[in-house]
């Protein structure tokens, strides 16, 4: 798609921030997950898990060298803009961020991914109704976040509307989650629990939270982290040490009578990437 | 071990948890490939074949990335590919009983690392594909593999690595929390 030449100055400027957040996200994992990824390695114990885990960190250097993504489910593409108060939230905006997912599907190159939900037909691009999932946020600095999400995961996540007095249960509700899942997620996984807001919003939080650094957790999301290595799943399923890499917890307040609480489980491939739109 | 397409009756040696290299071709078949071979046939010789669950990203006629995805997607839709004579499934995740069942003094199933899609095209080379209106994703590409380092997740006599770590995982689980884990929280 050519841009409307009438188009606001930054609409290229903003697409070609996306399709590089997402080449960057895709083909190199951040420094941080790389760290606990290697602590983990160093630390395992089961043969085979050690194997997988050193068949994972192979991955991540060849496709740094070889600039290709990490891992072929491209997943799709979750963006998270920061918006300074000259720029306005027009769907001019979003306009932008789909032409960019559209020149990273070609130029990195992405998985086309994104269907139709009943006829199952694929759009091609890696656009479509509610795709890519945009969420703007007020800011200082004009920057697009990109967090793609491989199906795998996403697809063993779960929610829970718990009543109020389980509130000691959380830990359980994420073990439970990542048992039913077993090898299908890919672990190591990393861990994004939802406590609190509403149905949607403790979802929405559970996905931000796996934007957070994970080489430090709090003593709450280290205790859910230890209960569910406990478990003994290891990497992909095959048994081992390392079942999470980490748990990252964010919370909303809720009502009185609710206690929301959303896991978005995420694969070792825990990409992300931010950039600056440059105008 | 070291594995060479087509597959025979070797398979039969290994065991949940050994570690395999492959070498030779695979096909690759996902959901809507099983159900396009269910209606119109399996347009290669299934005979000693090996079946990978996996959607790659193909560019310029070349294997970019190639990990394997979730193969418990295709519980169901297996059984007939084994009937013509395939012998090993290639994936991730592990897959049901009826599964273990129908591999049963046949077939293995063998586990790649999931994600690790550059890894797994170092090892490949493409050669070929039927069904490609079906979309990158979902095409069979028939993908030529040198060493491809696999670990058997269910062997040919019941033995499963995925089943056995569930079991100890639940027994853990109950150990922590002391209850049965619940499938709806």
């Amino acid at each position: 798609m050519m841009m409307n030449p009438a188009a606001p100055p930054f609409l290229d400027a903003l697409a070609a921030a996306t399709c590089r957040a997402l080449e960057q996200a895709e083909i190199g994992l951040p420094p941080d997950v790389l760290e606990v990824l290697e602590r983990a390695a160093a630390a395992e114990r089961n043969p085979i898990a050690r194997r997988e885990l050193s068949n994972i960190l192979e991955n991540i250097a060849l496709a740094g060298e070889r600039r290709v993504p990490v891992c072929q489910d491209t997943g799709v593409p979750i963006v998270y803009l920061t918006v300074p108060p000259d720029i306005p939230v027009t769907s001019e905006l979003f306009d932008g961020v789909r032409e960019g997912v559209r020149r990273a599907t070609e130029a990195v190159p992405l998985r086309p991914n994104v269907v139709d939900p009943l006829t199952r037909t694929n759009t091609g691009d890696n656009t479509g109704d509610g795709m890519p999932v945009i969420h703007v946020q007020p800011g200082d600095r004009f920057c697009v976040t990109v967090l793609p999400k491989g199906a795998g995961s996403e697809n063993v996540s779960r929610i829970a509307m718990l009543l109020p007095s389980r509130v000691g249960e959380i830990p359980k509700v994420v073990a439970e989650t990542v048992l039913a899942a077993g090898g299908r997620p890919c672990p190591p996984v990393v861990l994004g629990v939802g406590i609190g807001g509403t149905f949607d919003t403790a979802a929405a939080l559970a996905k931000e939270a796996l934007l957070l650094p994970i080489d430090r957790m709090d003593d709450y999301e280290q205790e859910i982290c230890d209960v569910v290595n406990r478990l003994g799943i290891g990497p992909m399923g095959l048994g081992g040490d390392t079942t999470a890499l980490a748990v990252k917890v964010k919370t909303a307040d809720c009502h009185t009578a609710s206690l929301p609480v959303a896991v978005n489980v995420q694969c070792w491939a825990c990409r992300r990437a931010t950039v600056e739109v440059r105008r | 071990m070291n594995l060479t397409t087509p597959l025979g009756d070797e398979v039969l040696d290994l065991r949940a948890g050994d570690e395999a290299a492959l070498s030779g071709t695979v096909y690759t078949a996902r959901d809507e490939a099983h159900l396009r071979m269910m209606e119109a046939g399996i347009p290669f010789d299934p005979r000693g074949a090996v079946v990978y669950h996996c959607g790659p990203v193909v560019q310029d006629g070349q294997i970019v990335a190639a990990g394997p995805t979730t193969s418990a997607r295709m519980d169901a839709l297996t059984g007939f590919l084994l009937d013509a004579g395939v012998r090993a499934l290639i994936g991730k995740g592990g897959m049901g009983p009826q599964v273990v069942e129908q591999l049963r003094g046949r077939g293995v199933y063998l586990t790649f690392t999931g994600g690790c899609a550059a890894l797994a095209a170092a090892h490949m080379t493409l050669r070929g594909v039927y069904f490609e209106d079906l979309g990158m994703a979902e095409a069979i590409w028939v993908i030529g593999v040198d060493r491809l380092p696999l670990v058997v997740g269910i062997d040919a006599h019941g033995g499963d690595l995925f089943e056995t770590v569930r079991q100890k995982a639940k027994a853990q689980f109950k150990q922590q929390f002391n209850t049965e884990p619940g499938n709806d929280p």
